[in-house]
């Protein structure tokens, strides 16, 4: 009999083995046909969203420009023991790396310099001009054409520029550069402009999340409880604006919110404010916060929506058998099964908020703009692509670790969206 | 009946305005008492529970629990226990705080909640499982949980509406039994709602049966099953043969039937029945005996159709009395089986079979 139970056993043991080799292969096989469904579109989106935001994001850090320009002058500093005036074997080089450059790039390296040191741009550019016909010895024709350049520190701001990445973007991004020591500090106040900037994309998105959330609860609930006809009126009328463009939203809140518009009109005729002064309902924080909130309610309303359709009555009326009045039905059973939506929607509308461009530029005062603005402004109109590719960086980080905190306190598994 | 607990007068209920779902229901139910609602689908016996349990509102008649009228008190101050068919244990909550959810609800101490909680669990057997959620137990498990739950706040009268639908017939019959030993022991009135028959006659001190939004018959399961007010019930309620017939002659309880093909029936007199009106004459299959054993007024030459073996028993089909579906049901081996094809004699006793009048 134990015979037996053992053979028994061991052919258990080996048919188990067998058995989950062959469910190993079969779920295999079920992931391959899944990855080769989604191929084409992982192709695109890599080609067309991953590479180029991926190669923007290494601007950043990039800062290959000046060594790539100055060779041989990188080479010559690498000897320099960094507090002496250079002997004449570093002009020269600098000189013969001069000579070499076209104008473009000479101008390239000047902005790049300017960066660490202000003024050194047009020292460099008038240097550079001059040098193209002198002859050695160099040390005495570069003094000649600006005294500074027998200044250690002048050469110091090279040397710094010389390394092909470099953490200034990212530090000015967020208001900090680094001392000639090497220290990190911050920058003087009147530039510190950006760390500003991010705290007031933040400030306002999660403004307009709460007011979505305050505003589109109800709605969701409203919608989810109404049957028929008035349940579809509601929820075209909650993607009408989806029918309609970005732009032109925006613009009706112009017309609606300015002074002489349709919300200060009605009110002045109501005689609840005084005709002189008209409420300021755009171009300041309230225009921005009434227009984004309008923009995002329906990625608020519809996740908690569908979250809401999903919850079956018998829950509210096992919660008030069991003696809770409606107030309390609410608040433990509904609200609590309803929260998957709530957060979905949160997550939703605040990660979308922070990339908002046009709507405050539209409605918004100049301390409203939130941080995509800057970016546009350095990628547009001053060319300075390691500084926008830096505040993005910043702004994909900060999503990033958001994410990873509201992965921790609610769980991303537990969100629902349809 | 000792005491009226729950009383309808004249309820009826309709929810499009057009139709009645519940059409003029008297009910008393008398206090500690097991009743069971039994009828076919949509015929009501959910309404009635929910009408009972604050849901729904009546749109006639009166409902009274306890002498207080409560048609228009709110669910959640009504204090009954209700166990939902799909248990509706809060999916956000434990265990535990399920149980506790009804104690906070009425704001109890919370020694008192933890203890009233613990001894929940312990009635039903599930002390260790206090900490778990209600996606993470089998359905056995939950439906003791939404047991525990609407009994933990001590109420009078807990509603369950076909709480054992979703479970497989072992732990059905397991969980009958339970909740029949906790109805024991507690004291408290049941209104139990079921497809099941089986069910309705294993557990219930009462049973009543309803067709159509009308209550048809109610009575103790026995009563039900021997004397059965009308055909619906009597072949609602177990199997039953139906003879239709024509009253002849009515004496005292007993009657003489004559049936379709001339032969005379001698039978109980069911109520209203009136000499010279159509009936309907029913038989329970395991009631008719064959050949030698029968004897006394009702033996008649029967012819076999079908003949089906159960194991235990055999069922045969035969055609007598101008009723060609006749069942008969006989223990294995007792007799001589008969062939299909042949004729036989049969018979019946006369207190077991019983004319009814049509309604
Ligand atoms: N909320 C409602 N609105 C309209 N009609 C309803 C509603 N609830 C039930 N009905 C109708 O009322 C009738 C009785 O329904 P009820 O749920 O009481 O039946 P039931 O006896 O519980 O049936 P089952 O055994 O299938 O659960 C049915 O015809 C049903 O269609
Ligand atoms: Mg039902």
């Amino acid at each position: 009999m134990a015979m037996v139970l053992s053979d028994e056993t061991v052919k258990t043991a080996i048919d188990t083995a067998a058995l989950t080799r062959r469910l190993r292969l079969l779920r295999r096989r079920s992931q391959v046909k899944a990855l080769l469904l989604v191929a084409p579109l992982m192709i695109f989106l890599v080609s067309v969203f991953v590479l180029p935001i991926g190669v923007l994001l290494t601007r950043s850090i990039d800062n290959s420009d000046v060594s790539r320009a100055l060779p041989t002058t990188a080479a010559a500093l690498a000897t320099w023991n960094g507090r002496d005036v250079p002997g004449e074997p570093l002009f020269a080089a600098l000189a013969a790396d001069l000579k070499a450059s076209s104008r473009e790039d000479v101008a390239e390296v000047a902005k790049r310099l300017n960066n660490y040191e202000s003024g050194i741009r047009s020292s460099l550019l008038k240097t550079a001009r001059n040098i193209r016909n002198a002859q050695a010895p160099f040390q005495a024709a570069f003094i000649d054409v600006d005294a500074r350049w027998a200044n250690p520190e002048r050469w110091s701001v090279f040397k710094q520029a010389m390394p092909k990445m470099t953490d200034f973007y990212l530090l000015a991004a967020l208001d900090l550069q680094r001392s000639e020591m090497g220290q990190i500090t911050g920058v003087t106040p009147k530039n510190a402009v950006h760390l500003d900037v991010l705290l007031r994309t933040f400030a306002v998105s999660l403004s307009v999340t709460i007011l979505c959330v305050l505003t589109g609860y109800p709605l969701a609930a409203l919608m989810a409880r109404s049957k028929g006809w008035v349940a579809n009126a509601l929820l075209i009328l909650v993607l009408l604006p989806f029918w309609t463009s970005l732009l032109v939203r925006t613009s009706a809140w112009v017309v609606l919110l300015q002074s002489r518009g349709v919300v200060n009109s009605g009110l002045i005729w109501l005689g609840l404010i005084d005709a002189a002064q008209p409420l300021d309902l755009i171009y300041n924080r309230i225009g921005v916060l009434i227009a984004m909130t309008h923009i995002l309610l329906p990625f608020m309303v519809l996740p908690i929506y569908s979250v809401m359709k999903s919850i079956p009555p018998v829950y509210l009326r096992a919660a008030s058998s069991l003696g809770a009045p409606p107030f309390s039905t609410f608040w433990r059973v509904y609200l609590p099964m309803s929260m998957p939506g709530v957060s979905a929607g949160g997550l939703l509308v605040f990660i979308l908020a922070l990339g908002y461009y046009i709507t405050p530029a539209l409605v918004g005062g100049p301390r409203d703009q939130m941080v995509s603005y800057f970016i546009a402004y350095y990628a547009n109109q001053v060319t300075n692509w390691g500084m926008a590719a830096a505040l993005s960086a910043i702004l994909l980080v900060a999503v990033l670790i958001l994410y990873a905190i509201y992965n921790r306190l609610i769980g991303i598994d537990r969100l629902r969206i349809g | 009946m000792t005491e009226r607990f729950i009383a309808f007068e004249g309820v009826r209920k309709s929810y499009d305005g057009k139709s009645y779902v519940v059409r003029g229901l008297d009910l008393d139910v008398a206090k500690g008492e097991f009743l069971t609602l039994l009828g076919p689908s949509g015929s009501g016996k959910t309404t009635t529970l929910m009408m009972l349990a604050g849901f729904e509102i009546p749109t006639h008649g009166s409902i009274t629990l306890a002498g207080q009228r409560i048609e228009r008190v709110p669910p959640h101050r009504r204090n009954i226990g209700v166990v939902f068919q799909n248990y509706a244990l809060f999916p956000h909550m434990t265990v535990g705080e399920n149980l506790a959810f009804p104690l906070k609800m009425r704001r109890l101490p919370k020694a008192e909640v933890t203890e009233r909680v613990r001894h929940a669990l312990d009635m039903v057997r599930m002390a260790s499982f206090e900490s778990r959620r209600p996606a993470q137990m089998s359905g056995g498990q939950q439906q003791r949980i939404a047991l525990a739950r609407a009994l933990v706040f001590e109420p009078q009268l807990v509603l369950m509406d076909e709480p054992l639908g979703a479970l497989d017939k072992q732990l059905r019959e397991h969980m009958q039994l339970e909740i029949k030993h906790l109805h024991d022991r507690l004291g408290i009135n049941v209104v139990y709602v079921t497809h099941d028959q089986s069910e309705a006659l294993t557990m219930s001190d009462r049973v009543g049966v309803f067709n159509d939004g009308t209550l048809q018959q109610i009575a103790t399961p026995h009563d039900l099953y021997e004397a059965p007010d009308n055909p619906f019930v009597a072949t609602f309620i177990g199997e039953n043969n139906a003879i239709a017939g024509e009253v002849m002659e009515l004496s005292g309880g007993t009657c003489r039937i004559r049936a379709s093909d001339g032969s005379l029936i001698a039978a109980r007199a069911g109520v209203g029945l009136k000499i010279g009106a159509k009936t309907t004459l029913v038989l329970r299959p395991e009631r008719i005996t064959l050949a030698a054993a029968a004897s006394g007024p009702n033996r008649f030459r029967a012819h076999v159709h079908e003949l089906i073996y159960h194991g235990d028993h055999l069922r045969l089909r035969v055609s007598v009395c101008g009723c060609d579906d006749v069942r008969i049901k006989v223990p294995a081996g007792s007799v001589e089986t008969p062939k299909p094809g042949t004729d036989i004699d049969i018979g019946w006793a006369e207190g077991d079979c019983r004319a009814l009048a049509l309604s």
